[in-house]
């Protein structure tokens, strides 16, 4: 593998976590919020394997197997969140949600 | 391998602009499967065959069909994504994205901008070493990640849980059950 593939890989890297960056920012969707959060953690993922495989040691890819972990556990609580979100307040629209009230 | 790396890099971030732009959530995750499947392909030319399995599996298997029960759950319609639309205008989006854009040409001209590096060949790290280096040095990382796991699984329940509105007639409190017959 040359270092221009490498760096490709790794530039991959940065453009999707910039895309989910972009995606985070300008939605007001909560569901689309959450998706451009996994598109980043897998972007990080990425940026990992790249380097394992630059370093030929098998530490990137447990960092991704751990990075994955995170993922699944924060996908599941935060959907949860987004349907206890939903019952309360009937949208999606995630500035409906700045009120803090007990 | 090297234009098989390119063809899935321009997938992946073709697809992930389609997810990010989408009015309609349930296209916007055809998308984002698209995505993951590309960058899986990625893995691969990477030398990391089990990580690219591990990235179907989970990202485009597990993660996508939960979010995509989610929003069965939540009983969608049109108008959601007219509002959807309405949200989404350039006077939200173009600011971010400029911004956005600025940082990620600066990293570009990071990473591209010095070539020393010396030519290597690809070396696979294959699953049975990363299993070794798992189960070694990493032994507290993955007790930790099933604690996480364990947290995530009460988390998920304790939150997700609602309170029963319609209850099974043998299960009303008595003096209700007689009013209602």
């Amino acid at each position: 593998m040359t270092p221009a593939h490498m760096e490709a890989a790794l530039m991959l890297a940065g453009v999707l976590f910039m895309l989910g960056l972009i995606s985070v920012l300008i939605r007001r969707n909560i569901i689309f919020m959450l998706i451009s959060v996994e598109i980043m953690l897998n972007a990080a993922g990425l940026a990992f394997i790249v380097a394992g495989s630059k370093w030929v040691q098998p530490d990137g890819q447990v960092m991704f197997i751990f990075i994955l972990t995170m993922a699944a556990a924060e996908v599941s609580v935060g959907l949860a969140l987004i349907l206890q979100i939903y019952h309360q307040l009937k949208t999606l629209d995630s500035d409906a949600a700045n009120l803090m009230k007990g | 391998m090297e234009l098989t790396f390119y063809f899935a890099a321009a997938v992946a971030t073709l697809a992930t602009i389609m997810t990010i732009t989408r009015y309609n959530i349930i296209h916007a995750l055809l998308y984002l499967v698209v995505s993951f499947l590309a960058v899986a392909v990625v893995f691969f030319t990477l030398g990391a065959p089990f990580m690219a399995a591990l990235e179907v599996i989970i990202y485009a298997g597990a993660i996508v069909v939960l979010i995509i029960f989610v929003i069965m759950m939540l009983n969608l319609t049109h108008e959601d994504v007219d509002k959807e639309k309405e949200w989404l205008t350039p006077k939200v989006w173009v600011g971010p994205a400029i911004l956005s854009l600025v940082l990620l040409a600066e990293l570009a001209y990071i990473i591209l901008a010095p070539d020393t590096q010396p030519t290597e060949a690809l070396v696979a790290v294959d699953a049975r070493l990363v299993g070794m280096s798992l189960y070694g040095p990493y032994m507290l990382g993955v007790q930790l990640c099933g604690i996480l796991l364990m947290a995530g699984i009460v988390g998920a329940y304790h939150l997700g849980r609602q309170k029963k509105k319609v209850v099974h007639r043998f299960l009303q409190p008595k003096e209700e059950r007689s009013a209602a017959i």
